[in-house]
This record gives C-alpha cells, sequence and structure tokens, in this order.
C-alpha cells in the first residue's frame, strides 16, 4: 500500500498480573484503533494487539505517513450583511475573512435555502503521524484502565500497574520521540528474563515476533497457548493419563508465562487417601497445576506444572515443585484429620460467633433461619405429590450447612466451603443425601454451573439464598451498581436457575412471604415489609429474566410477555414462554400480536373501566356481521383452549387462539369501536375487553415486539 | 558423647558428605554482605515484638519523606496465630524475614534482587523464579504497596512491594521493599523437608535453637495468655501512646524537636503485638476485630504523621543553620 508505514509499540514492563492481562490487551486495541480512526490515519489492516507477562504490544501495517489535509467549509454572515450597497465588503466580512484567514477578496458565496452567504474554504493541513502519535501514544497508555494501578517515578508521575521499563515504538522503522514515566521510547525490547538477551534491537512488527522468539518469549498467547497444550498432553498421554481439564487454570498459566514448558512431578499415593476435591484444589489453586486422572476418572499421583523455562536442566525444578505440594498436602491431610476430631454437628455452637451481617446476626442465627425454610419447601413439595422430599432430611442438611465454616480445611481452602462439609458429612456416615447436599449448597455458582444433584441440596439452596435476599432487603442492603457484597444478583440467579432446572412447583411469592414470616419470629425480629417482599420479587424477576435469555435463548419480548400473565410459579412461567417462542414463527400469530396491541391502546385511551364496562356483552347490540362472528368464535375458541391451558398444553391453546386472527382482522376492517351510539360503543369495549382478558392467561400479546415494527 | 569427639565426627561426615546449602547464619551474613555493599545500612532486628520486618521504625517510618535511605536487617517476627507447637514443619510462631528497603525504588531492583538469590548459591537458569501478583496490605499500619511474591520452583521466597503508603500518608518517592523469608529459604537451600531439620550453624539444627521457643509460646498463645490481662496490657500501652501523641499536638508551633514519637511508636508496636496475642487466644469477635484494628492504626497514622512534621522542622532548621553559616563566612 502506498504511503502506508508499519508500525509497533511495546510496553515493557515489570511482571503484569496474568488476570489482567487479556483484558489489557483488548482495550489497548480498541485505544489505539478508535484514535487511529477519529485522526485519519489508519488505511485498512487492523491493529493487532500482544501481551506476555513482561509486555504489552501493538503492531498495524498501514499507518498513513500524514493525515490527509481536510477541506472544511465555513459560512459567514449573509451576503446583504457581509456587503454594503455599493457591494464593498463590510467590517463583518473583514471579520469573518480574518477569523478564517483568508484574504476578504478570496471569499466566495453560497447559496443556501435561507438565501446567499459569505463562505470561506479552510484547508486544515494534516499533521504527519510521527508528531500525532507522539503526543498520543503517552496518553493512550494512560487510558488503559487497571484494577489497582501504581505510581514508581514520584506521587504524581504516571500511574500504571507496574513500573514500565522500557519503551519501544518504531513507525516505518523509526523510533518515535516520547517518555512514559522515566523510560524514553526507543528500538530496544528485552527477552526472557533468563534465557534470553537483555537489549535487542528491533525494526519491524515482523521482526519482533521473531528476535523475541529467538529470545525465548512468545509474544502471541496463542502461541503459548499451542506449547502448553501440546506439552500436557504429550507428558499424560507418556503415562497414560488424562489431564483434569482446567479451561480457568489454563488461561492463568498462559500469561504467567513468557515461555511455557510442562514438567510432570509425582507425589506419594498415599495422599490418595484424601478427597480429590481437596488435592485439586491444593494443585490448582495455591499451586497451579494440573491434576491427572486414570482411565477410571480417580486421581493419580502426579501432576503437571507449566514453568517459565524451556526445561528443567537439572531436575532441580521437579524436586522444588514436589517438595512444596509435599508440605501442602501434609497440611491438608493434617487439616482433614484435626477437623474431625470432633463431628461436624459439633461445631455448631462456634457458628453464633461469626457474623454473617451485623444487622442479620451470626451464622447461628442464619442457620435456624435456613432450617424453618427448608423444612418449610420439603412439605410444600410433598403435599404437591412429590413422595420423596423429606423434611427431616433438609432441616439435618440445613442444620449442617455452615458448621464447615470454623473449621480448618475451610479457613485454609475458602473456595471448598460447603464442598468440605459434605465431604466430613459423608464420612461421618450422614445419609447421601445429607451430605451431597450440604455439598452442593452453594450450587450454581455462575451461569452455567449445575444446580444441586438432589431434592434436599436444591430445598437448602433455594433457603439459603432467599434467606440473604430477603434478610438483606429488609436490612436495606440492596445491590446497587457494581456494589453487591453479599453477592444477592449471584443468590437470585440461583434460586431461578434452581427452580427453573429441576421444574418444582414453588410459589415465589409464598417463599418470599414464609422468609419474611421467619425473619421477622427470629429472636432479632426483624421486620419485613410488603414493600420489602415486593421489592425481592421484582429483583428475582428482572434475573429471571436475565437467565431465561442467556441460558434458554429466549427472547425479551417472549420472556415479558409469558411473565406477564403471571410469574408467580417461574416453572410454569417458562412453559408458557417456551409455547411462545415456538408459535411465534407461525403466520398469524405476531399479526394477533399486533391486533392486541391495539385493542390495549383503544381500551387505555377509552378511560377507567367504570365508564363503559357492561356487566357482560349483549349480543343484540351488535350491527355488524364481524362483531357477531369474533364474539362467537372467540367463545369457542376460548372454550378449547381453556381446557388445553389446565393440560398445561400451552402451545396448542396459543395455537388456537392465533386461530381467531381473520375474525379479528376483520372485526377491525369493518367495525368501528367508537361507535356515536353509547350502548354499541360500550358493548364493543366489552367485547374487546372480554378478549384480552380471557387470551392473555398464558401471555401478554401485547409484549410482543413484533419484526417488523423492530425492537 | 563430649563436644569435641561430636564435632570431629560432624566434621568427617561433612567432608565424605558436603552438606547441600549454606547454614542458616552464614544465609544471612551472605545476604547482609550482598546488600550491604550495595549501600544499605545493615541494622539490626527491632527489640519490640513485631509482626513483620516492616514494622520496624527503619521501614515504617524511615519510608516518609523526601531523604534516600537503603537499609536492611533481619527481623525475627512473631504471628502468634501460627505457631503449631513446633510439629508443623514450616509453621512457626515466629520466623525471620531479612528485610531490604531501597528509597527510592532503582530502575534495576528486579535485577537487583535477583542478583542476591545468586548470591546465594542459586543458578537463576536452573530454576523457575517467577514473579506472581500479591499486593501487600497492612490495615494496623495504615499502608499497602503493590507487587509480587516471588515463587522458586513454586515455593513462596520473597515479598516484593512498591510502597504507595505508609501510615496513611502517600510516599514519594516510592520505596520498594523485599521481605525474604529466611527460614523456608534455607530449608530449600539445604534440601530439608522441616525447618528445624537446618542447620543452623555447622553443628546445631534450626530445632536445637528453636524447638522449646515454639514449643513454649504456641502454649502461651493458645492456653496460658490471660485474655483480661493481655487486653488491659493493650489499653494501658494505647492511652501512654495517644497521651503522648496528645502532648505533641498540644505543642503546636512551639513543640519540642527531641519529643518522643519513637517512644509513642513502640507503645503502637505493644498494642499491634498484644492484638496479635488476643486474636490467638480467639477471644475477639468479627466486630471487634475491625474496631482493635482501627485503633492501632490511628496510633500508627498519627505517629507518622507527627514523624513526617518533626522532620520537616528538623530539615527547615537545618536549612536556616546553613545560611546563617554561609551569611558569617
Amino acid at each position: 500500500m502506498k504511503g502506508a508505514m508499519d508500525f509497533l509499540f511495546e510496553i515493557g514492563c515489570e511482571e503484569i498480573p496474568a488476570g489482567m492481562l487479556p483484558g489489557a490487551v483488548k482495550e489497548l486495541q480498541a485505544i489505539l484503533e478508535k484514535y487511529l480512526k477519529t485522526s485519519n490515519l489508519l488505511l485498512e489492516a487492523p491493529v493487532e494487539t500482544l501481551g506476555a507477562p513482561r509486555r504489552l504490544a501493538a503492531s498495524c501495517a498501514s499507518i498513513r505517513e500524514r493525515q490527509p489535509d481536510e477541506v472544511r467549509e465555513l459560512t459567514g454572515p449573509p451576503k446583504s450583511v457581509a456587503y454594503d450597497a455599493a457591494g464593498k465588503p463590510t467590517r463583518a466580512a473583514e471579520s469573518f475573512a480574518q477569523k478564517v484567514g483568508i484574504p476578504v477578496a478570496k471569499l466566495t458565496m453560497v447559496t443556501t435555502p435561507k438565501g446567499e452567504y459569505l463562505s470561506a474554504k479552510q484547508v486544515i493541513k494534516g499533521k504527519p503521524a510521527t508528531e500525532i502519535l507522539e503526543d498520543f501514544l503517552p496518553r493512550a497508555v494512560a487510558e488503559i484502565t487497571w484494577p489497582r494501578s501504581m505510581y514508581w517515578t514520584g506521587a504524581d508521575g504516571l500511574r500504571f500497574i507496574r513500573p514500565i521499563r522500557w519503551v519501544v515504538a518504531l513507525l516505518g522503522g523509526k523510533p518515535l520521540k516520547f517518555t512514559l514515566g522515566d523510560a524514553k521510547a526507543g528500538n530496544s525490547t528485552a527477552g526472557h528474563r533468563f534465557l534470553g538477551k537483555s537489549k535487542i534491537p528491533v525494526t519491524s512488527a515482523k521482526d519482533y515476533v521473531q528476535k523475541l522468539r529467538a529470545n525465548f518469549v512468545l509474544v502471541k498467547a496463542e502461541d503459548r497457548r499451542k506449547k502448553i497444550d501440546a506439552e500436557l498432553g504429550k507428558l499424560a498421554a507418556g503415562k497414560g493419563l488424562r489431564i483434569h481439564a482446567d479451561a480457568h487454570l489454563l488461561d492463568l498459566v498462559t500469561y504467567l508465562n513468557e515461555f511455557p514448558s510442562a514438567i510432570m512431578g509425582g507425589f506419594d499415593p498415599a495422599y490418595l487417601e484424601l478427597p480429590d476435591e481437596i488435592l485439586l484444589t491444593v494443585m490448582r489453586g495455591h499451586q497451579k497445576y494440573f491434576g491427572l486422572e486414570k482411565k477410571n476418572g480417580s486421581l493419580a499421583p502426579h501432576f503437571l506444572a507449566v514453568i517459565n523455562l524451556d526445561k528443567d536442566r537439572a531436575g532441580l525444578i521437579r524436586a522444588g515443585h514436589e517438595r512444596v505440594l509435599r508440605a501442602r498436602f501434609a497440611d491438608a491431610r493434617f487439616f482433614w484429620e484435626t477437623d474431625q476430631k470432633c463431628r461436624l454437628a459439633d461445631y455448631l455452637p462456634k457458628l453464633a460467633a461469626v457474623t454473617y451481617q451485623a444487622k442479620l446476626g451470626s451464622y447461628g442465627e442464619k442457620v435456624e433461619r435456613v432450617r424453618a425454610l427448608a423444612r418449610w419447601l420439603a412439605e410444600q413439595w410433598f403435599a404437591s405429590g412429590i413422595p420423596q422430599a423429606s423434611v427431616g432430611a433438609a432441616d439435618r442438611a440445613a442444620e449442617l450447612a455452615k458448621c464447615d465454616l470454623v473449621t480448618d480445611m475451610v479457613r485454609e481452602f475458602t473456595e471448598l466451603q460447603g464442598v468440605v462439609g459434605g465431604l466430613y458429612a459423608k464420612a461421618q456416615g450422614e445419609p447421601e443425601e445429607v451430605a451431597w447436599a450440604v455439598y452442593d449448597q452453594y450450587k450454581p455458582a455462575g451461569l452455567d454451573d449445575p444446580i444441586p444433584r438432589n431434592l434436599t441440596g436444591q430445598a437448602l439452596a433455594l433457603a439459603d439464598k432467599m434467606d440473604s435476599l430477603v434478610g438483606c432487603f429488609a436490612v436495606g442492603l440492596v445491590p446497587s451498581g457494581s456494589s453487591d457484597p453479599f453477592a444477592l444478583r449471584r443468590a437470585a440467579m440461583g434460586i431461578v436457575k434452581v427452580l427453573v432446572e429441576s421444574k418444582l412447583p414453588v410459589s415465589l411469592s409464598m417463599m418470599i412471604a414464609k422468609s419474611a414470616r421467619t425473619l421477622e419470629s427470629s429472636p432479632r425480629k426483624i421486620q419485613v415489609s410488603p414493600e420489602v417482599e415486593k421489592q425481592v420479587l421484582d429483583f428475582l424477576l428482572d434475573r429471571a429474566r436475565f437467565v431465561l435469555k442467556e441460558r434458554g435463548g429466549l427472547a425479551y419480548d417472549e420472556i415479558n410477555a409469558g411473565l406477564a400473565a403471571g410469574a408467580d410459579d417461574l416453572v410454569d412461567a417458562v412453559r408458557r414462554i417456551e409455547a411462545v417462542k415456538a408459535i411465534r414463527k407461525t403466520k398469524n400469530f405476531e399479526p394477533l400480536a399486533i391486533s392486541f396491541k391495539r385493542i390495549r391502546k383503544i381500551l387505555d385511551k377509552a378511560g377507567p373501566e367504570a365508564g363503559w364496562k357492561l356487566p357482560a356483552v349483549r349480543a343484540e347490540l351488535f350491527t355488524e356481521d364481524a362483531e357477531l362472528d369474533l364474539y362467537q368464535r372467540a367463545a369457542e375458541v376460548a372454550k378449547e383452549a381453556d381446557r388445553q391451558k389446565r393440560d398445561s398444553r400451552y402451545r396448542e391453546a396459543l395455537q388456537k387462539i392465533a386461530g381467531l386472527r381473520p375474525e379479528v382482522d376483520k372485526f377491525f376492517e369493518e367495525v368501528m369501536v367508537m361507535a356515536e351510539e353509547e350502548d354499541v360503543r360500550k358493548n364493543r369495549l366489552t367485547l374487546l375487553a372480554g378478549l384480552l382478558a380471557e387470551f392473555s392467561t398464558i401471555a401478554d400479546f401485547s409484549e410482543i415486539v413484533a419484526a417488523e415494527s423492530g425492537k | 558423647m563430649d563436644p569435641i569427639t561430636q564435632m570431629t565426627q560432624n566434621l568427617k561426615h561433612n567432608i565424605k558428605n558436603p552438606p547441600k546449602g549454606p547454614t542458616f547464619q552464614n544465609l544471612i551474613l551472605q545476604l547482609q554482605k550482598y546488600w550491604g555493599d550495595r549501600g544499605c545500612v545493615i541494622q539490626q532486628p527491632y527489640d519490640v515484638e513485631v509482626g513483620a520486618g516492616t514494622m520496624h521504625p527503619e521501614t515504617f517510618l524511615r519510608v516518609l519523606g523526601p531523604k534516600p535511605y537503603r537499609v536492611a536487617y533481619v527481623q525475627p517476627s512473631r504471628r502468634p496465630a501460627d505457631g503449631r507447637y513446633g510439629e508443623n514443619p514450616n509453621r512457626l510462631f515466629k520466623h525471620h524475614q531479612l528485610q531490604v528497603i531501597l528509597k527510592p525504588a532503582p530502575a534495576d531492583v528486579q535485577d537487583l534482587y535477583l542478583q542476591s538469590l545468586a548470591a546465594i548459591g542459586l543458578r537463576l537458569a536452573d530454576h523457575d523464579v517467577r514473579f506472581e501478583e500479591d499486593n501487600w496490605e497492612s490495615p494496623t499500619l495504615g499502608a499497602w504497596g503493590i507487587g509480587w511474591q516471588v515463587l522458586l520452583d513454586g515455593l513462596e521466597i520473597t515479598q516484593f512491594t512498591y510502597f504507595q503508603q505508609s501510615g496513611g500518608i502517600d510516599l514519594d518517592p516510592v520505596p520498594v521493599e523485599l521481605t525474604y523469608g529466611l527460614d523456608r529459604i534455607c530449608a530449600y537451600l539445604q534440601g530439608v523437608d522441616s525447618v528445624y531439620d537446618v542447620r543452623w550453624s555447622d553443628d546445631r539444627s534450626y530445632g536445637d535453637v528453636r524447638l522449646l521457643e515454639e514449643q513454649e509460646f504456641s502454649a502461651y498463645n493458645f492456653e496460658y495468655a490471660d485474655p483480661v490481662v493481655t487486653r488491659k496490657l493493650f489499653e494501658l500501652h494505647e492511652k501512654e501512646a495517644t497521651q503522648l501523641l496528645d502532648v505533641y499536638k498540644g505543642q503546636g508551633d512551639t513543640r519540642d524537636p527531641r519529643f518522643p514519637l519513637l517512644a509513642a511508636y513502640d507503645h503502637c508496636l505493644k498494642c499491634s503485638h498484644l492484638f496479635n496475642l488476643l486474636d490467638s487466644r480467639g477471644v475477639i469477635s468479627t466486630t471487634e476485630r475491625a474496631q482493635l484494628i482501627g485503633r492501632v492504626r490511628q496510633i500508627a497514622c498519627r505517629t507518622a504523621s507527627g514523624f513526617l512534621a518533626q522532620q520537616e522542622q528538623a530539615a527547615s532548621q537545618g536549612e536556616t543553620t546553613t545560611e546563617t553559616t554561609g551569611a558569617s563566612r
């Protein structure tokens, strides 16, 4: 490309936290691309950004040498003001000329709808790219956002994630002139900390990537990931083992090393007595090791570590990692044994000293409330024909649920709360149902996490989350913006997911009310107003919309249509929403939805029902065939749809209703609703109101956003 | 066996199988030599109980204000809750930190640090040494910084921190703090799994020197310390520190240049240690915990800002003196 120059930029930095690198790489790209576009410097090729622990880099193959000149047409005063009767320029014309920097004689006229105006063509000379980039790059670097930045050259110096130690900035192979902090831009990068050279001159983006590779830095994340993947796979296969999959860990080690290599280590098989969950947490959490599994899924006494070197030359690295792991496992075994010198339930009294939240009291108090709510859920389910629902199991699971919070194991491995309680419960002979319920109580942890595996676990998870939600809302801890310290959004999402995926019948408003009464009758007597209950319900429905959209692949308007027709039983609501989705593509549905919207508008316009609603439609007042047809047909459809609805055959019912379209269309073609005669008008309005009410119990059609009208 | 025979036997054994890595005391000497050669004052441990080398006035107070400073020292650090009666091979009530402060932080500080590892016998290309994100914060001192933990083949060996604030005061210039965990580094270098098997000197083990202390203080910290007395002591030290700081404040512009802020700080350290002791006795609830930390922090922050004012006062008087001398010449 003519006039296109190659651009290379590297911020050489002390080790950037691995978790922040991918975001920063993306952000740098967006910042550069946006600015290069607005300053008209970017020709065609996109900006590519790269990142490794000691560097953030960007390259682009087509930067203009200079900005194109820009011609701007400026309009001055009208001709009548600019020239006097004799055709001589007035002061107004002269001051305009001065402003735009062009002699009066060179000004031109432009004709606009408002008349003739004085006009000037101003040519704005494009600046050279060098000048623009030298001014812009330091600002671009400051624009990258970090969770917690630092300064290093003094309190008013540049802020960045870690000190910047070198900068490469080349345009067309020539270094740009600017500084970042106290580092001057130049053409020299640095290789791997221990294996590469510390000063490497580079000439272009291509040269940069190649020279770094020669100096043991894989600057492209994809290259590092491939190398890790290949080496992990090879080592595992060599022992006939399988890697315990961990995408998050793979991401982490990809951004933690400049030249990653995998090594294998082993540990004493005696440690395999400890539960896999604990072994894996120790390996993954603290040491960032991958666990290895045998064919049958159980753990093998080996691990894979990713190191930031080409190889373990002297075998010292493997020995070192094994030694550290040995100490960690010894700790874990110590916790496993000492924690179980007493039974899980014996920890219960200690929960009185652990605060859940100042106004909501201790975990001991929370446990009592959760027990009550979990029992209530099990009772409800049993009563509605689910014989496996056990009040006793739900109560026991809730009683044991929080005991592990005061064990040494959970103090050391916080992320294992629940899991540890479940493992101890199982090891101590609690029924499987109870042990798994404790184990799963914090599930689902996210949108893609499964819900608790059994009914008791589902009761416990619902009860625990609902108590947090209602309790926190009652004492004013409502999430706002990004602040949600008690993770209430996640709790609400969890409630929705458990209900929708378990398909258990629960009335949301009743569960909220039960939780509220439990808080009120607790020793702390926490008052929950009806407004708070409503607030919780709205909060839950808001999360429900989100979950259904993200997980269920349902559209917002379908969800709104379904929820507007009743949301207290989410499982039922989902069935209705799915029915809407299934038939929305059929030919009658959306046109009918548009008609329903029209009906709603007409009724809204007609004012309060009291002013027009008749006790019943009076057939004798019909004057047109179309209204009688609609009336009769609707009655038939209603009868049938109702029967299907009662069998939860929502799809058929909706199809039936959609079949009303010809009659509805005809009605609107031939009938003037707002007739002059009062009786006739009221009768028509009553007919429409009945129609709307009758057919909105599955979904509120007026919420549907028809395709042609856009969203 | 008499000591002479014992030593001779050790010597014979050592000639056949040269022991791996430096002794604990030689490790300290090597690091002190290394940092002494790089312009550090080699200080001694502070003689009041502290939980970390950062609490030594040579760090906490010296990092304040504009004066450059370099210092290194060993600091035995007491963490009552970490005691394990000498039964855990890695966890100690009292461990040893080698603390280095370089103010301002030089641009090549990571390299300087890595060369110190070479100085204690590590060939860097044979090991996986990495800097992993770990920001340091001490709520009791109103201090925090940005940095990493340095991992040696998966073992945390050093906390590496660019200080941003101390005693609630923004730091300028920015000092860097390197805190080596001497006990575990030494165990690693000697290739032993238990810290108690570390050779402290040629013929004495870490266990010989320290085991009894670990046992007795674990017992004291977890069982024998009287919570009522401990709380009372906390309050007394707090009272004395507050009293001093109030007098200092009352002196306003006429303050005594020798005002004992360092004594106020000693009482602050006592409070911090007594708080840790109460914590290990398990007599502090979550809410009280935050409250007590806040009380210690308040003393620490008041001391820090007083110290800074005192330094500024001394500096401006220093300038006046120089000017006077200049004029009289």
